[in-house]
């Protein structure tokens, strides 16, 4: 793993980024390379995170100022080469700017932040973030967002469940999709969803804070593991 | 010149700050409200007289920036 790397995208405002930078290289062992968001020619990287905060203050809409930064077009040219894009919290929100992941999200449906652990189930396996789950596997991960609620066009969410790119749902502990196991409103307890090559992942929950029994749960590391053989 | 530029969400995109403030205003005695709707206004001052090109320029800032054709829309006048 010694000759892979991983960059952690840093904006004005991102908090998630040590832990992100953390657990990859923790889980995954590769070199992690922080990267300013102005820069616009950091070199190349295995896989690029997008982690969570609120860049920019979250001014206009969440991500809105973000998607203009200079590192989003790398992180474009990146994604169109096949090479792995991961989203958290924040940079979901990015990615939906960017245009990079369809739909949008906005403010949660009781308008509250929300700061608590989540059951997420996984739909598809296929895809290189859930290549070690098992189709149907609750996973426990937390959410911190007060714009999580996911939406899109009626026909871009048929697309999105016709092309096997809904990656996870909220739901109860036994893997019910229930309202009451959506926090947000999300249209179909939508938590996470993949691009039409599956390569760019976006998600509201944080794996990267569920990779230590001392945090609650370490089903994050599923995740972040799964992004560590993909790449080798 | 003056623009002012309002964005909304659209109307088929749940709005809870303004289910929130429509029960708000029900609790406080205004029955004929019958919904409320909450968005942005923006307001840019414009060193040019010339209408068309604000125009142009203000769809532009609009589709690129201020506004997420996903979730909601605008209209904008020229003062």
């Amino acid at each position: 793993m010694k000759n892979k790397k991983i960059g952690v995208v840093v904006f004005p405002g991102s908090n998630c980024d040590y832990d992100c930078y953390t657990a990859a290289k923790n889980i995954i062992g590769c070199n992690v390379d922080y990267i300013w968001h102005k820069d616009s020619n950091p070199g190349e990287f295995d896989a690029i995170i997008i982690p969570g905060g609120f860049s920019y203050g979250d001014y206009l809409r969440c991500g809105a100022v973000a998607r203009l930064s200079p590192v989003m077009d790398v992180v474009a040219e990146h994604a169109k080469k096949g090479k792995l894009v991961i989203g958290i919290c924040n940079g979901f929100q990015i990615l939906c700017e960017a245009g990079l992941l369809p739909g949008a999200l906005y403010m949660n449906k009781k308008l509250n932040f929300i700061c608590e652990y989540t059951n997420i189930k996984v739909e598809q396996t296929e895809s290189p973030f859930t290549s070690l789950c098992k189709k149907g596997q609750v996973l426990n991960i937390p959410i911190a967002h007060g714009e999580g609620q996911y939406t899109a066009r009626p026909e871009v969410l048929d697309m999105l469940e016709n092309e096997n790119r809904i990656a996870f749902r909220y739901c109860t502990a036994e893997g019910d999709v229930t309202e009451e196991a959506n926090p947000n409103g999300s249209r179909k307890n939508i938590a996470g969803i993949l691009n039409e090559s599956g390569n760019v992942l976006g998600m509201m929950p944080h794996p990267e804070r569920a990779v230590d029994k001392k945090l609650g749960s370490t089903d994050g590391k599923l995740i972040i593991r799964a992004i560590g053989e993909w790449i080798v | 010149m003056k623009a002012q530029i309002y964005v909304t969400l659209k109307k088929s995109v749940l709005d809870p700050q303004g289910s929130t403030i429509e029960r708000s205003l029900k609790q406080m005695g205004y029955d004929d409200v019958a919904s409320v709707r909450i968005g942005k206004f923006i307001e840019l001052d414009i060193n040019s007289d010339d209408k068309a090109k604000a125009e142009t320029q203000i769809k532009e800032m609009c589709d690129k920036l201020f506004v997420n054709p996903n979730i909601e829309e605008y209209r904008f006048e020229l003062l």
